[in-house]
């Protein structure tokens, strides 16, 4: 579903992301794991072309991505970043809509496809028409998954989508909504630094560092077989077992 | 208070006209300022060096004192609509231009990542995010720039742009409280009524204040629309000073005596030269000895039915200064008859454009008259104080009166020369502390003698029966006598461009009325 071919971006000087290479297979759910800096945001930002590779390619669905415009690529696949960035002028229902009426579904399919969403998702129906400002951060994160949803897009990327909320909300609405039809059939790209989350989360994890990928596995086997010192520590010392 | 509605009643239509200007002057400025100023705000939003060389162009704009952008408009667009529309522009642009650049840096980077992130392009996320999410802050500068305006439209009146500032401005010309609160309450109430009701509209919740914003810009040019509503044309367009059109012995009284009608553009009484000398007017009001008549090449209107008072000069002594000093009467007299209105107008403009001193203007004239004699040396005893009033003319007659004594009487003269105004010239000649003074017949009559309304209207506007009125009337209450009156009046009158009058045939204030009529 998604090529990652060695993939570098570079900011003057600076290696962000040094001869990265990875695949993700339908359905699959794959978290990029590190600290902050160690270039996972930008990769998955290169992938629907939020930024460009300095060089390697990109490949989704068959397709590489610099075929197409930026614009019509992101429409293709879901985008969800840290507490949902939802458009704060628009309602509920208009925040969902978005990417249908960017494709020009027609009124009919859209109402019926949100109240779908609100419906799997578990938000209660008169929240359709408030603001985000009238929600919490949990109720906000759904309806920020719930836009990314909207068009069915095969492939959805989430930056720390459950970043800005407490451990307690946040294990819960994760579980959730990872327990959604809706998204176990959807490719995933997610990006975190919370270890616990991607152990729970992913199918396969990609560990990152100063821009390379450290190791790269099933959760098991990266706790089992650590490739070296720096992958036992980061999942060792984290804090996932107090949990 | 009762008078200031009776002269809102009386003056309701011309109020009303000025508002609606007043009005439109405001908002099609603020329009262009939105056309120009939004689009310069997106622009430089994402540009942030371009940004502080933008706003700090605009933040110099907003400092200049709005009397000196217009007058360095004026050279560049005249007089009018023009100038007071571009000021408005100028002062109304830092307002939008910063509040829609605030606005839109203001927009969170979270939103506008989600916003591409989600496939919208550049465009979509400047009007579906940015711009809707900035119109708050944007509308907060609308708000500001319209009540800037509503208060510097008031300064339109200065160059004949019309608005609520013809009855401030006149109003201040004229020492009319209830003209200048006529003009100035109309004036506070707009900016406090737009200003809540921008307010209004910017408290509206997202959804409405988008639709809210739509209806206003959409009104926007209805508003500016008064403006272009069809306004009677003349033939010829008049530009009097404020205190020229509000003062019962100037266009009233042409009103009533001539039937002359005609909406005249009221401009600050200096910038009225320079626009009939541009042709932006074809009449203007002024006084009838101005070195400006001559520097422009202008033609006084006769005034053929005495609408106009006379004003004619001669000097005004005390009758104790006459006693004790017989041989004065005969040397001030010298002068009488010999300075008819052209003389004196020509006399002005060598003081006023060519800069000679009054002291070698009036020592040529009294050669060329034959009156200059050397002083004779001696013991100059007794001393005569003369005065005059703070404008060119009375200094060069000043000085002559000076010349003319010293050279033919042995009395010394102490000039007292920019006295304030009539009413200090006066009471210094009364109590004695000046002897004589040139003054002018109408003043004499309308601000010192103030007849009852009956006796004025049964006296006739001419100078010989003013002349002699007033002359009856100072030697009777005040012991102050009247020499005889030198040959110009510093009166109001009617001037037109000389070769334009010529081409039309204009002689006189009943041509151009029959010229107006005819159509």
């Amino acid at each position: 579903m998604i090529e990652v071919r060695n993939v570098t971006r570079q900011y003057g000087d600076q290696l962000v992301v040094n001869d990265v290479s990875f695949t993700v297979a339908k359905g699959e759910t794959m978290v990029l794991l590190g600290t902050s800096g160690s270039g996972k945001t930008t990769t998955v930002r290169m992938i629907n072309r939020m930024i460009d590779p300095s060089s390697g390619s990109i490949v989704v669905n068959g397709v590489d991505v610099r075929q197409q415009d930026g614009p019509t690529l992101r429409r293709s696949i879901g985008y969800v970043i840290q507490d949902a960035g939802l458009f704060p002028h628009y309602t509920v229902a208009e925040n969902v809509a978005t990417v249908p009426k960017l494709l020009g579904w027609d009124a009919a399919d859209i109402r019926e496809r949100t109240r779908e969403l609100t419906d799997r998702l578990r938000l209660p129906p008169d929240v359709l028409n408030r603001y985000p400002a009238e929600l919490s951060g949990g109720q906000r994160q759904r309806v920020g998954l719930a836009r990314a949803l909207a068009a069915r897009p095969p492939v959805v990327l989430m930056d720390e989508p459950f970043g800005a909320l407490d451990p307690f909300t946040r294990r819960h609405v994760r579980r959730e909504l990872f327990g959604l039809n809706e998204l176990r059939e959807t490719t995933v790209v997610l990006v975190t630094h919370d270890v616990s989350e991607a152990l729970e989360l992913a199918d396969r994890i990609v560990l990152m560092d100063q821009g390379r990928i450290v190791q790269m596995g099933r959760p098991d086997e990266l706790l089992q077989r650590p490739a070296n010192d720096f992958v036992r520590e980061f999942l060792d010392e984290k804090p996932h077992r107090l949990l | 208070m009762i008078d200031f509605f009776t002269f809102v009643r009386e003056q309701s239509d011309k109020l009303l006209d000025q508002t609606i200007t007043h009005i439109s002057l405001t908002f099609i400025s603020l329009l262009l300022a939105l056309l120009i100023g939004v689009p310069l705000g997106i622009l430089i939003a994402g540009r942030p060096r371009l940004a502080s060389g933008v706003l700090g162009v605009a933040g110099v704009l907003q400092t200049v004192p709005s009397v000196a952008l217009l007058g360095f408009l004026i050279p560049l667009l005249g007089i009018g609509v023009g100038p007071a529309l571009v000021a408005l522009f100028l002062y109304a642009l830092l307002p939008i231009i910063r509040n829609t650049y605030v606005g839109i840096q203001e927009v969170s980077p979270a939103v506008r990542d989600a916003a591409r992130g989600i496939g919208m392009t550049d465009r979509q996320i400047l009007f579906s995010v940015e711009l809707p999410l900035a119109l708050p802050v944007l509308f907060a500068g609308i708000r500001t720039a319209t009540v800037i305006n509503v208060g510097v439209a008031t300064l339109a009146a200065y160059v004949a742009a019309g608005g609520l500032g013809e009855f401030i401005f006149g109003g201040i010309a004229l020492s009319n409280v209830n003209m200048i609160l006529a003009g100035a309450i109309p004036a506070a109430l707009l900016a406090v009524g737009f200003d809540l009701g921008l307010a209004r509209l910017q408290r509206l919740p997202a959804r409405r204040l988008r639709v809210g914003a739509l209806v206003f810009v959409g009104l926007l040019p209805l508003l500016s629309g008064f403006y272009l509503l069809p306004s009677r044309s003349d033939k010829l367009v008049a530009g009097f000073a404020h205190e020229f059109y509000g003062r019962a012995d100037g266009y009233p009284g042409l009103q009533q005596t001539y039937g002359l009608q005609i909406a005249p553009r009221l401009i600050d009484q200096n910038l009225m030269y320079e626009a009939i000398h541009r042709k932006q007017v074809d009449i203007i009001s002024g006084y009838s000895t101005d070195g400006r008549i001559k520097a422009y090449d202008l033609v006084v209107l006769d005034d053929d039915r005495h609408a106009f008072p006379p004003y004619d000069a001669a000097p005004v002594v005390r009758q104790a200064t006459l006693r004790r000093h017989p041989e004065l009467e005969a040397v001030l007299n010298q002068l009488a008859g010999r300075l008819p209105d052209s003389v004196m107008t020509t006399l002005n403009y060598r003081a006023d454009y060519r800069h000679e001193s009054p002291e070698s203007i009036a020592r040529d004239f009294l050669k060329q008259n034959g009156l200059w004699k050397t002083p004779k040396p001696g013991d100059r005893s007794a001393t005569i104080v003369l005065g005059s009033k703070v404008f060119t003319e009375q200094y060069i007659l000043a000085e002559m009166y000076r010349q003319l004594i010293e050279g033919q009487t042995g009395l010394r003269v102490a000039t007292r020369t920019g006295l304030g105004g009539t009413q200090i010239c006066f009471d210094a000649l009364r109590t004695g502390a000046l002897d004589f003074y040139p003054e002018y017949t109408g003043t004499g009559l309308l601000v010192i003698l103030q007849p009852p309304a009956a006796a004025l209207r049964q006296l006739p506007m001419q100078s010989d029966s003013v002349y002699a009125f007033v002359k009856t009337g100072f030697a009777k209450q005040f012991d102050l006598t009247w020499l005889k009156p030198l040959g110009f009046g510093n009166s109001y009158c009617l001037m037109m461009r000389r070769e334009q009058a010529r081409a039309l045939g204009i002689q006189t204030i009943s041509d151009l009325v029959r010229y107006l009529q005819t159509s």
